[in-house]
This record gives C-alpha cells, structure tokens and sequence, in this order.
C-alpha cells in the first residue's frame, strides 16, 4: 500500500522533532564529556591552518 | 501572489541574510587592532559556514569545530558538534544556506555581477553535486581521525587546505589589513617540495605567507570566479557543512509545502530555480536551499515555505468555496 503525501510528511516531522531531541542530547552529552572546552581552546586563538598560514 | 508581497520577500531573505552576517561577525575591535574574539560566545557553533578566524567571528566554524575535536587528543569523535549538525540540520535544513551562511551571501553576491556568459547547468553539474559528501566524510571525519602526529594530535585537512572561507574571511583581513603587531604568532608554510616562504608586512611582518597561502588564494579566487558564472557553486559541489545538512533536509521540519489541488504543473517553479531543481517533483530535496524563488514564482500559491505540515491543509483551493 503506497503512502499518501500527507501520511509520509506526518511521519517526517515525527522523524525530524526526534532528530532534533537526539541533536540535543548529544550536545548535553559532548559538553559534559568536556567537548566544549576543545571547541573554545581552538577558537580563540588565530587557526594557522584555516587561513593559510600554516 | 502580488508582486509586491513577492518583491518583499526577497527582500526580507536578503535582510536576514545581511543581518545574521552582520551580527555575528559583529566584533569590529578585531578588525581595527588584528585580532580575533576570545570569548566565551566562541563555545557555540555558527549555524553557517564562518571562520572562527575572521577577526569579527563571535562564534566557532561548525567544521573547523569538528575537525578540532576529531583531532584532539581526548576525543575521536565529536558528540556536541555532530549533535549540533543534527539539531540545526533536523529543525532548519539547508534553509541555513539560504538564510544563514556569511558564504552563501557572498556567493549570492558575486553572482549578481554581470557577466557574459550564466550557466544554470551543465554536464557535470549532477556527479559533481556528489563531492561534496566526500569532502565531509574524507577530509572533515576520517582524515582528522587518522592523521594522528606524534602528540596525537591531527589538523584541520579540510580547513587547511580547502576552505576559502578561511582565507577570505580570516587570512586575508588578518595577512594584508592588520596593524603589524609583537603580539601576533608568526608563522611559516610551505607545502611538501615547494618554494620558501615569502614576507608580506616589511615593517614588521605579522604573518609570514608561503605555498600554502597562494594555494588557498587561488581556491578563493577560483571560487569567487565560478560564482560570476553559476549560482553557488561552493554550496554545490563542495561545501561540507551544505552536504550535513542537505542529508537531513528531506525532513527537516522547516520544509517547502506542496499543496497537490493548487499545481497547474506549469514548470515555473523549475524555471525559477537556480539550484536547478524540479520543487514539485523534487519536494525538500538534499539541494534547495530553501530560497523561496520557486515560492514566488508559483502563479496559484501551490509552494509554500514554513515549519511543519500542518498549513499546506489549510491552504484554499481555487475555484472551491471554504467551508
């Protein structure tokens, strides 16, 4: 039995609201290994590599 | 739709576009003394292709974030940016490229300079759309994963020797339009068998340029040159982050509405669209932007832009009283 458009785009906001929550755990779950303090250190200073210094 | 609603609308992309740019490059003391933001915004991650090198960036590069963390020592794998992907991803799509990028903008930009010859498509145009899920998968995951040095640290391939959005939004105001300053890490670059270095600032130069900054020039240039002739053609072929998110943008629940009783199935919507798709046959696939062109160029309203699903129901059809 094919799906209608309406049937197909209720189960792709199902699939999108959970991608989102998935998204947000796995962000909570990175900071609080430490991820965000990586992130920063590399920030802030001048990246070489990214503008072509070195 | 009215012309003039349909004139509005591009004009309030254009605004957001400009906008968001603007305000997150909004720390102009960097580029006047030639130096980058240091603070604590710098933990999150700009939706948009940005350097965190750009002198004005008050957020991190979403890839160089990635390839940062991939390559640490402490960690293999990024759980807090590969979530922020999917969480942007998920809830916007690449309606962040229409909207959001600082790139897409220029690209957008360059684009509008008249010239001779504008193509929409070409015999390449398909296969080449491909690369760029390589260019995420090779040098944005797997290259920073493997090329471990010997403190077990990896860098950024991609940034390094890709990205021209380093170059033009953080090497070139950084190398040819900063104050020469002590306080500035100097640096040498030379790609494997190539020539030495070369000093740009004689009065005290602040970076010191080689190989591999004229490689990432010509990228730029190179890019900047194919915008002239076709629409994005950065977001196209090679942009990794365009590539993350155009995989979630099938169900992204900020999404292109179809409404099937309204479409007279005239091919304006084709014609209008310089991604070169077909929106009613292609519906929210992995290469609109989400621009809105095919949007405004629907004479019966059938298209529509917004979250969820719910108001394509609701939508009158011509010709049918509402009840």
């Amino acid at each position: 039995m094919t799906k209608t458009r309406a049937e197909t785009d209720s189960t792709k906001h199902r699939l999108a609201w959970a991608l989102i929550m998935l998204g947000a755990l796995l962000m909570a779950l990175g900071a609080w290994r430490g991820e965000v303090a990586v992130v920063l250190q590399k920030a802030i200073r001048i990246c070489l590599e990214c503008i072509g210094i070195g | 739709m009215a012309k003039r609603q349909k004139t509005e609308r591009v004009r309030f992309r254009r605004a957001v576009q400009l906008f968001f740019a603007a305000a997150t490059n909004s720390y102009v003391t960097g580029f006047a003394a030639g130096r980058i933001y240091q603070g604590k915004l710098k933990q999150l991650c700009h939706p948009g292709l940005n350097c965190y090198s750009c002198p004005g960036a008050l957020l991190s590069c979403p890839i160089g974030a990635l390839q940062a963390v991939i390559g640490s020592r402490g960690f293999s794998l990024s759980l807090y940016v590969f979530g922020f992907l999917l969480f942007v991803g998920a809830l916007l799509g690449r309606m962040v490229c229409g909207f959001l990028c600082p790139f897409g903008l220029i690209q957008e930009l360059v684009h509008k300079i008249p010239f001779p010859k504008k193509i929409r498509e070409f015999k390449l145009d398909k296969p080449l759309r491909y690369v760029k899920y390589a260019v995420l998968l090779v040098m944005v995951i797997l290259l920073p994963m493997l090329l471990n040095n010997a403190a077990g640290e990896a860098p950024p391939t991609y940034c390094k020797y890709v990205c021209p959005a380093g170059v033009l939004e953080g090497g070139i105001p950084l190398v040819y339009f900063s104050p020469p300053g002590a306080d500035a890490p100097q640096a040498s670059a030379a790609l494997p068998g190539l020539p030495p270095v070369k000093i740009i600032r004689k009065e005290g130069p602040r970076f010191v340029t080689g190989a591999l900054f004229a490689l990432k020039m010509s990228i730029l240039a190179l890019t900047l040159l194919a915008c002239l002739v076709i629409y994005r053609p950065f977001c196209r072929y090679i942009c990794p982050l365009g590539a993350a998110y155009g995989l979630l943008n099938p169900v992204s629940l900020y999404r292109l509405r179809l409404n099937d009783a309204r479409c007279i199935s005239c091919g304006a919507c084709r014609r209008a669209c310089r991604m070169c798709l077909d929106p009613v046959q292609q519906l929210n696939h992995a290469e609109c932007v989400r621009c809105g062109d095919c949007v405004n160029a629907c004479p019966t309203d059938a298209l529509s832009l917004g979250f969820g699903v719910k108001r394509e129901a609701k939508l009158p059809v011509p010709g049918k009283e509402i009840q």
